[in-house]
């Protein structure tokens, strides 16, 4: 069983270039292997898959003489560890990296589309996009001209700190640029895992119901910043606007909170402003 | 779907410590607030301890409430989701326990 995933296949993650035959695997090893490569083969997955699930008996019986031993241990410091290896790694490279989560279908890639087109050479923007499977997204990023790269996280429903690592190593982003780092598609487990990133950016769309941050409270609780998205949508759904800020904050008083339109550009100069592209 | 991957952890964490002996018990603190369902990671639990020494072990799983204190009025409150309000009107708390995902210690034989 895979660590990172819980996918049933060691290939589960795949880290792949768009418009490259096959996996793309023969590039991945092609940029220079620096600082970040030191905890590489730490977490070179120890697991097997050759065990044959012969359902073992559930519980056994406990024996009278058993001994105590103390792990006090947090389950997930090895991510967070690795995350902190990322975020430093980042800070000495001046790359600042936006974790964008989100439902699927909200708008994250047709934001970055856009804000590519729209950096106007400001700052180099590069894009790591998480999904399951396909390479559709890093294909529209490509598209724009940006450096991209593909993780597949396989079963997997969100990225991870090593994952980040991976494709960081892969895509070597230039110093000083901007990375963005487009999530697996999912209101739920993203926002249980630290990459490592500059800032964890929550999208929704005014399609999705107003009612969002309430019913995902771990991950609206865990964004610096809150995207509304689809606002030209508003007068044609029953989006209150207001609750939703209000939820939001009722969560984490102190989020920021930006109102656009992706299609129509209306109020998307306030999130260039955010993520300092302007 | 995390939970698995969790749960993967609390299996690498112990081995790590204990390596092939036999594990009878595995306690672990799983807070309200942590966004893990503990019947998940016993499900998930089932499925990925077989075939390691862990196979068969009990889950003990201590769920710590959640708790806040209020930097407005100044008390300590139990916090029952990630609503940041006290009874007080208060928005201006700090979760002080509910968010605990540990692994606490294990029985071998």
């Amino acid at each position: 069983m895979c660590v990172t995933c819980g996918c049933g296949d060691s290939a589960g993650v795949r880290v792949r270039f768009p418009g490259v035959p096959g996996d793309g695997h023969q590039h991945s090893h092609e940029h220079p292997h620096d600082q970040l490569h030191d905890h590489s083969h730490e977490q070179d997955p120890s697991h097997g898959h050759d065990h044959p699930h012969t359902g073992e008996p559930r519980s056994q019986p406990i024996p009278a003489a058993t001994r105590t031993i103390d792990i006090e241990q947090e389950l997930l410091a090895k991510n967070d560890s690795l995350a902190e290896h990322n975020r430093g790694w980042l800070a000495e490279h001046g790359i600042t990296a936006i974790n964008l989560m989100s439902s699927p279908g909200s708008g994250k890639t047709s934001l970055l589309e856009r804000t590519i087109r729209e950096a106007g050479g400001k700052r180099t923007v590069c894009v790591i996009e998480g999904d399951q499977e396909t390479l559709f997204d890093a294909e529209r990023i490509r598209a724009t001209g940006a450096a991209v790269i593909q993780v597949n996280t396989g079963a997997g429903c969100h990225l991870d700190a090593d994952m980040l690592r991976r494709g960081i190593e892969a895509l070597a982003p230039p110093d000083g640029s901007l990375l963005l780092v487009e999530n697996v598609g999912n209101l739920v487990c993203p926002a249980l895992f630290d990459l490592g990133e500059s800032a964890k950016v929550v999208v929704i769309s005014v399609t999705e119901g107003a009612d969002k941050p309430l019913k995902y409270p771990h991950m609206f609780a865990a964004a610096d910043l809150i995207v509304i998205n689809k606002i030209d949508l508003l007068p044609y759904v029953d989006f209150d606007l207001d609750r939703c800020r209000r939820d939001a904050r009722s969560l984490r008083p102190d989020v920021d909170i930006v109102s656009l339109s992706v299609k129509s550009g209306a109020g998307i100069d306030a999130w260039y402003e955010w993520i300092g592209l302007k | 779907m995390h939970e698995l991957s969790i749960t993967q952890s609390v299996i690498d964490v112990v081995t790590e410590r204990t390596g092939g002996d036999r594990v009878a018990i595995v306690r672990l603190q799983i807070g309200k607030l942590s966004g893990i369902v503990p019947d998940s990671v016993r499900f998930c639990f089932e499925l990925i301890a077989a075939d390691t020494p862990l196979a068969g072990a009990v889950l003990e799983i201590d769920e710590p409430l959640g708790r806040a204190h209020c930097k407005g009025c100044g008390e300590d409150f139990e916090l029952r989701d990630l609503i940041l309000l006290c009874p007080c009107g208060s928005a201006d708390v700090v979760v002080m326990a509910g968010t605990e995902l540990a692994v606490k210690s294990v029985e071998v034989v």
